[in-house]
């Protein structure tokens, strides 16, 4: 087994991401001397349906909107210094991005890159909707993938990819598939898939654990907002890491940083639970061994789940939403006033949210319970937002002219109605056997025009 | 008996929330391994569940982690239906951790020096339903 260390830096935590991270993240990456890979996550729960509704109407399109934004400016350099790439940013047409980089390679007057893509996480077909079980049947479908795991990561690399690109993957899996590569770890090898499992989770929200989502001023005073280091792990044989960021770039890495990230969408801390492994961090310790450097110890794994998870996106209607402002005295009451008169109106639609946008409007509940419990005030700026869901276009339609109405019909002083009318998407998970979801990767040029 | 100030929460601790689908994860880190046990006895399930009553949380667990000083609490459905169903502004319910913050914290006089900031001037929580409205179980 190799003893050297391998330097995964990670250049995007989800799709809409800086696109300008990866730069100094990739200089990093080159002037370390070590092997190295540079991962781009942009796969949140909802962006692949997103993405399947994209090539509904452009064959073409479904992957990363960005594709070129994210890669344009570290491509050369990539390639110059051996450094690979893997990345979720297929989304809902991998061989579609897959073409576009050679494009783009081609463009850039670069040799041509050998690029592979993995396949086997779209379930959507006809001929998969059997999978989905029995709360699935009967939904307007508009994505379903598998979360696959890191193999065919490391079989593409192992096979001399220079560029992986997935559909959903699960997060970790963009540095397990890299570390599993690299050192050969065996495939049950439970402890050191763990290891990398945290590791890439520490990666895979990008500047979450380095500073980003974290500034809380005079309490968590984080420098540089504005130019944030994106993370790079240090992965040694044993699947441990160290998280550092690139140098002269804004944010930071301390145990807090880190461990608020270490827990970020975590459950029973003792069974993370990934396509790759059972990682367990009850036993976690985190180490600042110097500044804006962090290790992690500690991490076990245990055998990895028998099946898949699959996210399931199908359309369940429309979502309303309308905005009115209220300001000077007696605002707060207005805007009370507001939603009196909005719910008259639109009573038999189902639920109305009403938000008072500088009283209360985040913690509250749809029910209305918080607002409803929140003592009449006299607040003098405020906006109301209301909300409202229904399957039917032309009754959720309902809500956005009734706000306008305010306007004339509405209490004293209204201004900046704004209205908005969106498509919903449901999303529903379930597992499937391993055994129904045949995985593979395959070379660019092999793949399907 | 002045031995104990009563603080906000925010002021011992740091959080972070996550969210899948209609299930919310909050962490709970110490500013300092002084105050974990402070945080271990006082921050419990109970007291969380009341905190969310309004959002009605079918479950809610704590997790543990003494190596890292950190607690993970899950309340399970109290996102309205989660990211793609809640009517809320904040669907994924990304603001919780500060919800959680604003819990009232006891703490000895003596290890008021391991406090970091000032209390605000929160308003007192206006939704204080009785414990019995959710379950929980223990899992320390």
């Amino acid at each position: 087994m190799r003893q050297d260390t391998l330097h995964i830096g990670c250049a995007a935590g989800f799709s809409g991401d800086r696109t300008d991270a990866a730069g100094p993240v990739v200089d990093a990456l080159a002037a370390s001397g070590a092997p190295a890979v540079l991962i781009f996550e942009t796969l949140a729960e909802r962006t692949l349906a997103l993405a399947q509704l994209a090539r509904r109407s452009d064959p073409d399109g479904g992957y990363e909107p960005l594709l070129d934004e994210l890669l344009r400016p570290v491509l050369a350099r990539c390639l110059a210094a051996g450094i690979r790439i893997v990345s979720n940013f297929g989304a809902a047409n991998p061989a579609g991005a897959a073409r576009r980089i050679a494009a783009l390679a081609v463009e850039l007057g670069l040799r041509a890159p050998r690029i592979a893509v993995v396949e086997g996480d779209d379930l959507s077909g006809p001929g998969q909707r059997h999978l989905l079980g029995s709360a699935a049947q009967g939904l307007a479908v508009v994505s379903a993938n598998a979360y696959l795991g890191a193999e065919a990561i490391a079989d593409a690399l192992l096979a001399g990819a220079e560029i992986v690109v997935c559909g959903r993957v699960a997060d970790p899996s963009l540095t397990v598939g890299p570390a599993l590569a690299h050192f050969g770890w065996a495939r049950d090898d439970w402890d050191r898939l763990a290891r990398a499992t945290m590791a890439g989770h520490l990666l895979e929200c990008g500047a979450q654990v380095s500073g980003g989502y974290y500034a809380d001023p005079g309490v968590k005073d984080i420098p540089g907002l504005a130019h944030l280091g994106y993370p790079i792990a240090e992965v040694d044989a044993d699947g441990h890491c160290t998280i550092t960021k690139p140098p002269a770039t804004g944010g930071r890495i301390d145990s807090h940083t880190v461990r608020e990230q270490l827990l970020y969408e975590v459950h029973d801390p003792a069974a993370y639970l990934t396509p790759d492994v059972v990682a367990d961090i009850s036993a976690a310790e985190v180490t600042e061994l110097g500044p804006d450097r962090v290790r992690l110890r500690g991490v076990r794994g245990h055998a990895r789940p028998a099946s898949l998870k699959v996210n399931v996106c199908h359309e369940t209607g429309w979502l309303a939403e309308g905005e009115i402002s209220y300001a000077g005295v007696r605002a707060e009451a207005r805007a009370r006033l507001a939603i009196d008169i909005l719910r008259e109106r639109l009573a038999g639609l189902g639920p109305l949210r009403a938000d008072l946008i500088g009283v209360a409007s985040v913690f509250g509940d749809d029910a209305g319970r918080w607002l409803d419990a929140q003592p009449h005030g006299a607040a003098r700026d405020v906006r109301l937002r209301v909300a409202l869901k229904h399957a039917e276009r032309a009754q959720a339609e309902r809500l956005l002219r009734e706000v306008t109405a305010l306007y004339c019909c509405g209490p004293a002083g209204g201004g900046g109605v704004r209205t908005a009318l969106r498509p919903r998407l449901g999303t529903l998970s379930c597992l499937v056997p391993r055994s129904e979801v045949p995985t593979r990767h395959r070379f660019i040029e092999e793949a399907a025009p | 008996m002045n031995d104990f100030i009563t603080v906000a929460l925010h002021r011992a601790a740091h959080g972070r929330t996550g969210d899948k689908g209609n299930r919310s994860n909050i962490s709970v880190i110490a500013w300092h391994p002084a105050l974990w046990p402070l945080l271990v006895e006082q921050i419990t399930e109970a007291v969380v569940a009341r905190q969310f009553a309004h959002r009605q949380p079918a479950r809610v667990v704590r997790h543990l982690l003494p190596q890292l000083q950190a607690m993970n609490f899950v309340l399970d459905e109290v996102l309205d239906g989660g990211v793609n169903d809640a009517l809320n502004l904040d669907s994924h319910g990304k603001a919780l951790s500060y919800l959680l913050l604003d819990l009232p914290l006891q703490v000895p006089r003596a290890l008021a020096v391991h406090l970091v900031g000032a209390d605000d001037a929160a308003p007192a929580h206006p939704f204080p339903l009785p414990l019995s409205t959710t379950n929980q179980r223990d899992k320390t």
